[in-house]
């Protein structure tokens, strides 16, 4: 019984796929060091990363599936799930002893389960940069605070970068305590140690900018009159917007009593 | 100062609400110079109303001050309601300030005719201007042209547009005259002929010259009100499929009537069925995606919609001797008229085919329905379906399913047709 165990960064992946190739030691679980626990039997390999051979990994994969199924890689990653590691690791095994691309033999169970992860992923990025909603401070800085159930956060980093190139902007994720902060030239990740701002949602109005309680105003106004009261369809809605999601919204930030 | 622009914001999205074009897919525009905004690839809907939809736009009008008296609308002159006007400088910080906080995808912008058709057009397109040049934004913007509006103006809101729309308002010029008796349909098709061309003169010249100046890169759209007047169906789809052969257009959005007018000129005073509007969006995919002619959907013999069912199946029903289709053999376009294959579905089947034949365990994997598409098709030459069952039978099986269980109407309406 073979346990390797990483950092938790993707590169520390990478590397513990090497790893395993170079020991030939096949493993049974792999697992991020915050997550480990003491293994009874068998034994534990403490993996350090070296981003040249988690290149040697990432071109290799390169080479034998597209770049989408790479992507796809990636996002498993990011999903977190407790089989994650074993995934990434199971299709590399598959696609590295194929000569033909098997990113299509959705016979394969790893195959099909990293495609639909990938695709949970997409949707959770994809409902963030819609979602997201942004309060501005007294310095200035566009903040929103966010906790999405995957770990999107560096996704979201080309979308807004491109919308938002003349405002500084921060976005942080509170369930995984880092975030993006861009400073009108590059974006980096940043961790706030004082994060008592708790949960997603509005910030202290001691820090924000002194228009923005009405501009948030403003657009809840707008959400409340831009609907045809004789054509509520509230299932429809929701299927759209899920309530988990609402606490994101600026204009669902109402009394519980206009809830009905 | 805050209290007055809440109450204009309030009545002016109000106004334009009824207003049903949404869609801020098409756009081109990329961040350049580190402006603000980005309008490339698909369009995010950052929000939706509790009618279940899409908004992803401020909608409002600039004004909804009104010299006309058009007897369907809210802003009409004779109507005794509130009226306010934005000023150019409200708009624009409107629109930005929504888009920094990720509100909003763009602005779409439409007004009530105040003074006359030039001096509201002006500024409709002063705002877009400022916008784009002042502020750099990149973001959607969305023109509705005023009727009557110069040449001139229309040409120079494409320059700051990215899509340009026409109101035709009512299906025929009839009923156009007897409900907005200052309009008429030369008035409306001569700025759409305008655009359109204005559309293909800049794609030629974008060809030869790439830093060509861009004009509406969405290009336009239009809208037109189902139900507020006695048009049957036929007569509306010909209308939109005249539109789109002739003007070239995006879209054309149909908007079920509310009664929200007590006007005398109203004769109907119901309001539209959401699922006879539904019906006309499907009718009108079946045309632009599906190559369907007008005729095949709607004609002499059937010229309303069916809406129990949708019309891609009403039309299979209707032509049964084209039926049933061997997946393995079909042309691409028969193959999309099988209900219960899209056409993901479709392009899948014949790409696959190519390696293997397929089986209808490999259809179901496709993603084809085969709950309604096994009464039409053949795989291998077999039949999922061994019985005969008449068109009648069909209808009801797939309406009712198998059981007696009726479906939901509500999933009904939402799915479009696959
Ligand atoms: S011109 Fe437009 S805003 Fe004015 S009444 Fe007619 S439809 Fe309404």
């Amino acid at each position: 019984m073979y346990q390797y165990i990483y950092d938790g960064s993707f590169a520390g992946l990478l590397s513990t796929i090497f790893e395993i190739y170079d020991r030939k030691n096949w493993p049974d679980s792999i697992v991020k060091e915050s997550a480990k626990q003491p293994c009874l039997f068998g034994q534990q390999v403490l993996v350090t990363t070296d981003e040249q051979k988690a290149n040697r990994v990432w071109m290799g994969i390169g080479k034998k599936v597209s770049v989408l199924f790479q992507t796809n890689l990636y996002h498993t990653y990011l999903s977190e799930k407790p089989n994650a590691e074993m995934l990434i690791y199971q299709f590399m095994r598959l696609a590295f002893a194929n000569a033909v691309n098997i990113e299509d033999n959705f016979a394969e169970d790893c195959v099909r389960e990293i495609a639909s992860t990938a695709r949970q992923i997409f949707r959770e990025k994809h409902r963030m940069e819609a979602f997201i909603r942004f309060q501005k401070t007294a310095d200035n800085l566009y903040f929103a605070s966010i906790e999405p159930d995957f770990n999107v956060v560096p996704l979201l980093i080309n979308h807004f970068q491109k919308r938002y190139a003349d405002q500084q902007w921060l976005i942080y994720d509170v369930k995984r305590n880092y975030g993006i902060y861009y400073d009108l030239i590059r974006v980096t990740e940043v961790t706030l140690d004082n994060s008592n701002d708790g949960k997603a949602g509005a910030l202290q109005n001691a820090v924000l900018q002194q228009h923005e309680t009405l501009y948030q105003d403003l657009w809840k106004l707008y959400f409340k009159s831009v609907n045809i009261q004789e054509r509520k369809n509230k299932k429809l809605h929701l299927r759209h917007m899920p309530i988990r999601y609402w606490k994101y919204l600026t204009e669902k930030q109402i009394k519980p009593e206009d809830i009905r | 100062m805050n209290d007055k622009i809440q109450g204009k914001l309030k009545i002016l999205a109000d106004a334009a609400k009824y207003d049903v074009s949404c869609s801020s897919s098409g756009g081109k525009r990329k961040n350049v110079n580190k402006g603000i905004g980005n309008a490339e690839g698909m369009g995010i809907c950052h929000s939706y109303t509790e009618d279940g939809r899409c908004f992803s736009l401020l909608k409002i009008l600039l004004t909804n001050y009104c010299i006309f008296d058009c007897a369907y609308c809210v802003t009409r002159r004779s109507n005794d309601i509130k009226r306010a006007a934005f000023t150019v400088e409200e708009v624009v910080d409107l629109t930005l300030n929504f888009y920094r906080r990720n509100y909003i995808e763009g602005l779409f912008l439409s007004s009530g005719i105040f003074k006359d058709a030039d001096y509201t057009m002006e500024r409709l397109v002063r705002i877009a201007k400022k916008l784009r040049l002042e502020h750099n934004f990149n973001g959607y913007i969305h023109l509705k042209t005023i009727p009557g509006a110069s040449d001139e103006l229309i040409q120079e809101a494409g320059l700051y547009a990215d899509r340009l729309s026409v109101n035709i308002e009512l299906p025929t010029e009839v009923s156009l005259q007897k409900l907005a008796p200052e309009k008429n349909y030369e008035q409306i098709l001569l700025p759409m002929g305008t655009i359109s061309q204005k559309l293909i003169q800049s794609k030629e010249e974008k060809k030869l010259f790439k830093l060509a100046p861009n004009f509406a890169p969405a290009g336009q759209s239009s809208q037109l009100i189902v139900g507020a007047t006695a048009e049957n169906d036929q007569e509306i789809l010909q209308l939109s499929d005249q539109l789109y052969q002739q003007f070239k257009l995006k879209r054309v959005y149909y908007s079920g009537y509310v009664p929200v007018s007590t006007d005398k000129r109203m004769l109907v005073t119901t309001q539209t069925p959401v699922i006879r509007e539904n019906r006309i969006y499907q009718a009108d995919w079946l045309m632009r995606f599906y190559g369907f002619g007008v005729n095949e959907i709607v004609n002499d013999t059937f010229p309303n919609l069916d809406l129990e069912i949708d019309p891609k199946l009403a039309w299979a029903l209707r032509n049964r001797a084209f039926f049933p289709v061997e997946i393995n053999t079909a042309d691409y376009e028969m193959i999309l008229r099988v209900p219960g294959i899209g056409v993901k579905s479709a392009k899948k089947i014949v790409s696959a085919r190519r390696f293997a034949s397929l089986s209808f365990d490999h259809l179901q994997k496709i993603g084809v329905v085969l709950k309604r598409a096994k009464f039409f098709i053949t795989c291998r030459g077999k039949s999922l379906e061994h019985k005969d069952y008449s068109d009648q039978l069909i209808r009801r099986i797939i309406l009712f399913g198998e059981g007696s269980r009726r479906n939901d109407l509500v999933k009904q309406q939402l799915s479009l047709f696959q």
